[in-house]
């Protein structure tokens, strides 16, 4: 059992090619783990087994018919995840499935259509074994926010898993699933990544559809995989990515085989280390684990270049208008008119509106749509909107110029480890912190992944690779060659074994 | 630049979310801690510095014009809070 | 003491597509409630907007029209408020950099030529619909309109007086039914106008206006705007000032009213809509779009001038409708231009009093311009008289024969100028009225016109006056 937790997704199409195994046992065995750990964990918060059961029973007839459609390589041949059990951050959605976002505002809210990325890896023949609890509409950095309660890290049930997508991370870590989808607004795929011991990539704006996955700041977010190795989070990039008509931000481009340079020697690789990630501000323990993984790059081929992000102190401040600008305008629709949380009691049109959104939401989603609201308003968009907006030029136009000397640029992925419950969630401004080497990569519209690099106080630390635009299967690449050399990323929980 | 409680209640009002006075002192100074935070932001300059949007510079794609969507009322009024002969229902709207 | 009036129009056009602007749901009007909402249209969480090419079409078209600049770059923005029939919470319009930018318009109230200049035109979404009717003291949200897209039309400040504001709002929808952007219906809200009216003392600075919102008749639009004037003058002159309002017009009362809703509906929190990127609009793209465009009514009379030689009214008549003009023209084609005036007079006489009378679509009618050409050639050379063309006609519409010449045969309505057949007839006649020809040669000229009726009634109205004249006044001379 617990090679098969601990397996591959190549390993597990193989098994599953082979029927060494069928997709109802290995989705079960994934089943029965949510229903042991999860209560501990609050990593779900929703599982539907018969639904689930279903599924996998439909993947195992494809495999057995041996033929299927992979939308995303565009062959005739069945796809390598076909049967694989797989788990959705709940903010996106899947027609029939609970899909609340986090929120009491959707506690109720069964989806009438689902998102571009779940047609994708149910078209792939991925089964679906529930909705991973998160920050509340994706506004967190701890899972502190959702409406269902915390989720609690595998490695330490005292410590925050990490946000927005840390039912995700909290699943993978604890072996409830092989591999999970997320989304990455400031740092919300990467961060949990790291909190958790994980991989995780941000892919560049535009490469999967966002169309489905409930929207936070739209010109920010970006789904992308979460799961144990690169190379898993290779093969589900390939099923995830593609252009989709339904949203005009998606990007027409070919497809491509984000795992065709996996096994590429990294000789002559240039790494650039921003001197501004390196400086004050991060734990020692991180620091430590970061520059190991460093030597370990040298040691395979890799030059380390220092180089300069000059803006990047103005990337938190710079998000915190400009995202809470566009969550303050996206947030509008839940009126409790068409679906989602209508209060019970009200006078009047607008005291509906009122009381609703004031019950349906809670405090940290309910001030970012303060800010936001703020800095839209009549006299103040001047002096914070487009100001953040000419700045986030400014942040965008360093990383252009630092990828001029360097391939990838890499770094820490979090200031810190885990950190307890409480610790942060008094001070917003203190938990913003918590995304500072991770939102300049949003802002300007980069790829990003977090791969686990080492301990510090027993809990794992996440070493960021950033690319330059449609860098994905580089920095796949890279993150792979250092799994090949290191075996962080099979680290797992003793309490999950 | 900093917030007092008539501002949040005027904020609070255009975004309809309904503050009790219990919470508007609390609201109003983590709004400022907020503010006071992406203050530097003006320190910045920024002249001649065009806005960014979006990251990636493409333009808008465009849709042929074609009716592709076919009618879901059912599924869609099935999750709505209260609805009448196909019509979503709210409180009295007063013109 | 005189005031002066300044009046400013925001129209919203219908565009005239198959899909929502920013959705593939139906924008066929009429259908049951929320059928033609989509997921899109009703903002379900998730859900993003892509925009239809047609609509922008349509707004190249009207910017060419008017002689506007078509901005190369222009932006979505997202203008925030809260309205249960706005499902997203806020409507994707343009803001800052609209599509169209200037141009204008020529009117004609009376005598008087005015051009009144466009500021902007820009693409948005309409809203859906609140129906007030009692749901148990709630009202009902229909999404159906909800995305259907809109050209929303903005003047300067250039019009006058109700007339004026009437003779530009009729211009303009003449204009946008012509190009084919918008059906022009008013009463299923295709084409409606808000106003925006103050009035000053002259010499003063603009006075603060008020915007009458959602006029969907053009007299409505006069009513309003004439009642609205007047309430401002009154009270001024009482000491009041007025307030910045969004007001509306009762037709009941003839009043207008503040609206409630809108009350705190000033801050819109504009912002581009990051869901959307620039609406890039190339050289080649605007070369394309005129390429298809028909003749503008305007040029369109100055041609029917001076290659038909019609007069400026006659022009403006046929060019009232891009239908009525191209049925005419079709007409002249077919009949040669030497008939243009002849056509000219068929087409505005008996063929529009048809129309009229049976409320027909001109470009459908049974009578084709071939047709109508035909019989025009026919009184033209003579074969048909006036008074029998009118027989033809009738025949002609109810789509009796082939053509005219086959009902000129099978009726024998051919006139007859054949001196041989005319003589006989005279001399019966003359045998006949004894009485008549005595008065005639006593100096009586009316017995004369008498003589003629007797003949052309002996002949069953074919002979040719003319001739009939001249071969009656021979013989008593004679």
């Amino acid at each position: 059992m617990t090679d098969l937790i601990q397996a591959s997704l190549k390993e597990l199409s193989s098994a599953l090619a082979q029927k060494k195994i069928s997709s109802v046992e290995l989705t079960t065995l994934f089943l029965d783990r949510i229903e042991q750990h999860n209560p501990t964990l609050n990593a779900f918060v929703t599982v539907d087994r018969d639904k689930t059961l279903a599924a996998a029973q439909a993947a195992d007839a494809k495999i057995g018919a041996g033929g299927m459609k992979c939308p995303a390589a565009g062959t005739a041949e069945l796809s390598p995840l076909c049967g694989i059990p797989l788990a959705h951050k709940d903010i996106f959605c899947a027609d029939g499935w609970r899909t609340t976002c986090g929120s009491k505002m959707l506690a109720n809210f069964i989806a009438p259509y689902s998102a571009h990325v779940v047609d994708q890896l149910n078209a792939a023949g991925m089964v679906m074994l529930g909705k991973c609890n998160m920050d509340e509409f994706a506004m967190g950095s701890s899972n502190e926010s959702s409406f269902f309660g915390p989720v609690k890290n595998p490695w330490d049930t005292g410590c925050v898993p990490g946000g927005s997508s840390g039912g995700s991370a909290a699943a993978i870590a604890a072996r409830l699933a092989p591999a999970a989808t997320g989304t990455d607004t400031g740092g919300s795929i990467r961060q949990p990544a790291a909190l958790c011991g994980l991989t995780g990539l941000k892919p560049t704006y535009g490469v999967v559809s966002r169309y489905g996955m409930i929207a936070f700041a739209s010109s920010l977010d970006q789904g992308g995989p979460m799961a144990k190795s690169a190379e898993d989070c290779a093969l589900l990039l390939n099923a995830m990515a593609g252009f989709d008509p339904r949203d005009s931000t998606s990007l027409e481009r070919p497809a491509e085989d984000y795992a065709r340079d996996l096994d590429k020697p990294l000789d002559g690789l240039r790494i650039g280390l921003p001197r501004e990630f390196f400086g004050a501000g991060m734990d020692d323990g991180v620091r430590v684990a970061v520059e190991v993984a460093l030597a370990e790059y040298r040691k395979l081929g890799a030059t380390t270049v220092d180089i300069d992000l000059p803006n990047s102190s103005l990337s938190v401040p710079a998000y915190y208008v400009i995202a809470p600008a566009e969550a303050s305008s996206n947030l509008s629709r839940f009126d409790g008119v068409r679906y989602g949380h209508r209060a019970p009691d009200y006078t009047d049109l607008n005291d509906m509106y009122a009381k609703s959104r004031a019950q349906g939401f809670g405090d940290e989603v309910k001030r970012r749509i303060l800010i936001g609201t703020y800095v839209l308003s009549h006299g103040y968009y001047d002096a914070y909107y487009l100001k953040a907006q000419k700045i986030r030029r400014l942040i965008a136009a360093d990383f252009q110029v630092a990828f001029k000397s360097c391939d990838v640029i890499m770094g820490p992925t979090a200031p810190s480890v885990a950190f307890r419950f409480g610790e942060k969630s008094a001070d917003p401004v203190q938990m913003y912190l918590s995304d500072i080497y991770t939102i300049a990569v949003n802002l300007a519209g980069l790829p990003g992944m977090s791969i686990p690099c080492g301990f510090d106080r027993d809990l794992p630390v996440g070493l960021q690779i950033v690319g330059p635009w449609f860098g994905e299967a580089r920095m796949l690449n890279v993150a792979h060659r250092y799994q090949q050399a290191t075996d962080w990323h099979t680290r797992m929980p003793e309490a999950m074994k | 630049m900093s917030l007092s409680l008539d501002d949040v209640s005027r904020i609070a009002r255009l975004a309809r979310i309904e503050i009790s006075p219990a919470e508007a002192e609390r609201t109003r100074d983590q709004l400022n801690g907020i503010l006071s935070f992406v203050e530097q932001l003006q320190a910045v300059n920024t002249d001649g510095i065009a806005p960014l949007a979006h990251a990636v510079d493409v333009v808008q794609r465009l849709r042929p014009d074609a009716v592709t969507e076919s009618d879901h009322r059912a599924a869609f009024q099935a999750i709505a809070p209260e609805t009448e002969a196909g019509l979503y229902l709210v409180p009295k709207v007063i013109e | 003491m005189t005031w002066e009036v300044v009046i400013g129009l925001e129209t919203h056009a219908q565009l005239q597509t198959k899909s929502k602007i920013f959705s593939g749901a139906s924008v066929a009007f009429g259908a049951e409630p929320n059928r033609q909402a989509c997921a899109v249209d009703i903002a379900l969480p998730g859900v993003l907007p892509v925009l239809n090419r047609e609509a922008v079409v349509c707004a190249i078209r009207f910017g060419l029209a008017v002689g506007a600049e078509i901005a190369p770059r222009s932006i979505f923005a997202r203008k925030n408020y809260f309205y249960p029939d706005l499902p997203k919470g806020y409507q994707i319009s343009q803001f800052e950099t609209p599509v169209v930018l200037g141009g204008g318009l020529t009117i004609h109230v009376g005598e008087h030529e005015k051009f009144v200049h466009l500021t902007r035109a820009h693409l948005e979404e309409d809203a859906g619909k609140s129906l007030h009717e009692d749901f148990h003291g709630k009202t009902g949200i229909d999404l159906n309109r909800a995305g259907t897209p809109l050209l929303e039309i903005v003047t300067e400040p250039d019009m006058c007086s109700s007339a004026e504001a009437v003779a530009y709002a009729k211009a303009l929808h003449s204009l946008v039914t012509w190009i084919g952007i918008c059906d022009g219906n008013m009463q299923e809200g295709s084409f409606r106008c808000d106003a925006n009216v103050s009035v000053r003392r002259p010499g003063a600075p603009l006075g603060t206006r008020r915007e009458i919102k959602n006029l969907n008749s053009f007299r409505f639009l006069q009513q309003a705007i004439d009642y609205e004037i007047q309430w401002q003058i009154n009270e001024i002159e009482e000491g009041r000032k007025i307030q910045q309002a969004t007001v509306l017009f009762d037709p009941d009362t003839g009043e207008t009213r503040s609206m409630r809703s809108k009350e705190d509906a000033h801050d819109y929190r504009y912002f581009p809509d990051p869901d959307l990127l620039p609406l890039e609009i190339r050289p080649e793209w605007i070369a394309e779009v005129k390429a298809g465009m028909p003749e503008l009514p305007q040029a369109l009379q100055h041609r029917f001038q001076s290659a038909y030689g019609l007069s400026a009214y006659d022009s403006a008549t046929l060019a009232a409708t891009r239908d009525t003009a191209s049925y005419y023209e079709n007409t002249v084609l077919a009949a040669g231009s030497a008939n243009a005036k002849l056509c000219a007079n068929w087409v505005m006489g008996e063929v529009s009093a048809r129309v009229n009378r049976d409320g027909l679509d001109i470009a459908a009618i049974p009578l084709a311009p071939p047709l109508l050409a035909g019989m025009v050639q026919r009184v033209a050379d003579g074969t048909l008289s006036s008074k029998l063309a009118k027989e033809v006609f009738e025949a002609l519409w109810n789509g009796e024969g082939k053509d005219a010449d086959a009902i000129i045969e099978a009726r024998g309505l051919k006139q007859v100028s054949d001196a041989s057949a005319i003589e006989p007839l005279i001399d019966e006649v003359l045998a006949a009225n004894q009485k008549s020809v005595e008065e005639f040669r006593a100096g009586k000229d009316k017995a004369f016109n008498a003589l003629v009726g007797q003949i052309m009634k002996a002949s069953k109205g074919k002979a040719n006056p003319q001739q009939v004249n001249d071969l009656l006044r021979k013989k008593l001379s004679g």
